[in-house]
């Protein structure tokens, strides 16, 4: 066992891990924070998207010990401090951007990420931005809609409704 | 995933020794190498993480060469390759966005996956792979499917790129996988043009040399009119066929080359 320190969500915290412990284990099992969901587990879905010193990275292909001193962000992280929704969450609930909400925490940690590079994406990069989120629900219109809201932008009349 | 030692190296050096005993391997980004973990068709006894080796990361051009750190990742080509387009435009369109901010150049060299990227712009720019041993020749380190000259416990420490005069990468997305169902690398230089191929070949990445001495000779798409690409050794799968995958090569060539800048 290794032992691992890193902030999350701003808190710092510790724990004892494994080699192979992946960083979505060590948020779910470990910290409980169970918003991080792993869809597939092959890295393919996005459901695991977390930020790992203000990047997007999948927590399911990521060893928790590769986290070692790292910042890391998960969607519990993404309430405002009165735990009221943060921008991009209540423009996921305002423009019916989720379903089963499966794939949520995923898309809200990709949709921060590409914020914060890209503070007015066209539609087109935001469709390109979400690649590697999988959402078996929504069709995608929604979410792109909210994403383009918490931008800041009017959400155009979105194609194929 | 079966457990393994995970040991984090602050130098090149101290890497090289920790991968010298048995059963020990390099972790780049981990973004191949974890789900290959998971099922269980790679169980390393060690894991050397190359991540955060300063040494390793960081992209620099001088002389007309473009060196890229081993440990770099496809994020940081894609924002700091912009003295060559053409591969900072490739690595801005590999997998997405969270695999670019983990997968690293050296351990897509490494891996040398037959549908992968990399090793169509190492190749197609005659690069130099730089190791912690010795430089090998991008023509001499490609060796087939998920082979490459590299010896056991040995790295890429950095990849050197000769920038070229224009250059662009062409890639036909296999919509599953988003890896490259078919993807072209093109370069011009002063001495020639370079065509390689990913994605085609059950030899892996490998130059087409009839379009590389038409391109020299005039580099325009319609130089490509009179060639054809043999379907004999392509791959063939649920995809697409052989023949398929033949005729993309050279549709994707011809796109390369009229978008090169
Ligand atoms: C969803 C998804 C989509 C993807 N799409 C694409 C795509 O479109 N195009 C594409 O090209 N790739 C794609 N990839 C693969 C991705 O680019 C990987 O990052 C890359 O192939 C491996 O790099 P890595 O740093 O993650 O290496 P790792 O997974 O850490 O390692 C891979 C292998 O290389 C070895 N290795 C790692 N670093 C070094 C080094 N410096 N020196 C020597 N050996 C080393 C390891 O021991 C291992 O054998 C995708 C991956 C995923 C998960
Ligand atoms: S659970 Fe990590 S990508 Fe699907
Ligand atoms: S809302 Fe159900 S998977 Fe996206």
């Amino acid at each position: 066992m290794t032992r691992v320190a890193m902030t999350v969500n701003g808190k710092a915290v510790t724990g004892e891990v494994e080699g192979r412990t992946l960083l979505s284990s060590f948020l779910r099992e470990d910290l409980h924070l169970t918003g991080t969901h792993v869809g597939c587990d092959t890295s393919q879905c996005g459901a695991c998207v977390v930020h790992v010193n203000g990047q997007a990275v999948k927590a399911c292909t990521m060893f928790a010990a590769e986290a070692e001193g790292a910042d890391v962000t998960t969607i519990e992280g993404m309430a405002n401090a009165d735990g009221s929704l943060g921008t991009i969450q209540q423009a996921f609930q305002d423009f019916h951007g989720l379903q089963c909400g499966f794939c949520t925490p995923g898309m809200v940690m990709s949709a921060a990420a590409l914020l914060k590079e890209n503070p007015t994406p066209t539609e087109a990069e935001v469709r390109a931005y979400l690649e590697g989120n999988i959402c078996r629900c929504t069709g995608y219109h929604n979410i792109v809609k909210a994403i383009l809201a918490a931008s800041g932008q009017s959400v155009p009349a979105v194609a194929a409704e | 995933m079966h457990n393994f030692e995970f040991v984090k190296p602050s130098s090149v050096a101290d890497a090289v020794s920790a991968l010298a005993g048995e059963g020990a391997q390099a972790l780049g980004g981990g973004q191949t190498l974890l789900p290959t973990m998971k099922q269980r068709l790679a169980a390393p006894e060690k894991l050397v993480s190359l991540s955060g080796l300063a040494e390793m990361t960081g992209v620099s051009s001088a002389g007309g060469v473009m060196t890229i750190g081993g440990a770099t990742t496809h994020a940081s080509v894609a924002a700091d390759a912009g003295a060559y387009p053409g591969l900072a435009g490739l690595a801005a369109h590999i997998g997405d966005p969270a695999v670019r901010n983990r997968g690293t150049i050296g351990g897509s060299l490494a891996n040398n996956d037959p549908s992968a990227c990399y090793p169509a712009a190492a190749l197609g720019s005659g690069a130099t792979i730089v190791t912690n041993t010795r430089e090998i020749a991008a023509d001499d380190f490609f060796q087939g499917l998920f082979s490459t000259a590299l010896d056991e416990g040995e790295i890429i420490t950095a990849v050197k790129f000769p920038i070229p005069q224009a250059s662009n990468y062409q890639k036909f997305v296999q919509p599953a996988s988003r890896f490259a169902l078919v993807g072209v690398f093109v370069a011009r230089y002063a001495d020639g043009v370079r065509v390689a191929v990913t994605g085609a070949s059950e030899e892996g990445v490998h130059r087409w040399s009839a379009a590389e001495a038409a391109l020299s000779a005039n580099f325009s798409a319609a130089a490509l009119d009179g060639l054809s690409v043999a379907a004999d050794g392509m791959i063939a799968d649920l995809h697409g066929t052989a023949a398929y995958r033949a005729h993309l090569v050279k549709v994707m060539t011809g796109r390369a080359v009229a978008a090169a800048s």
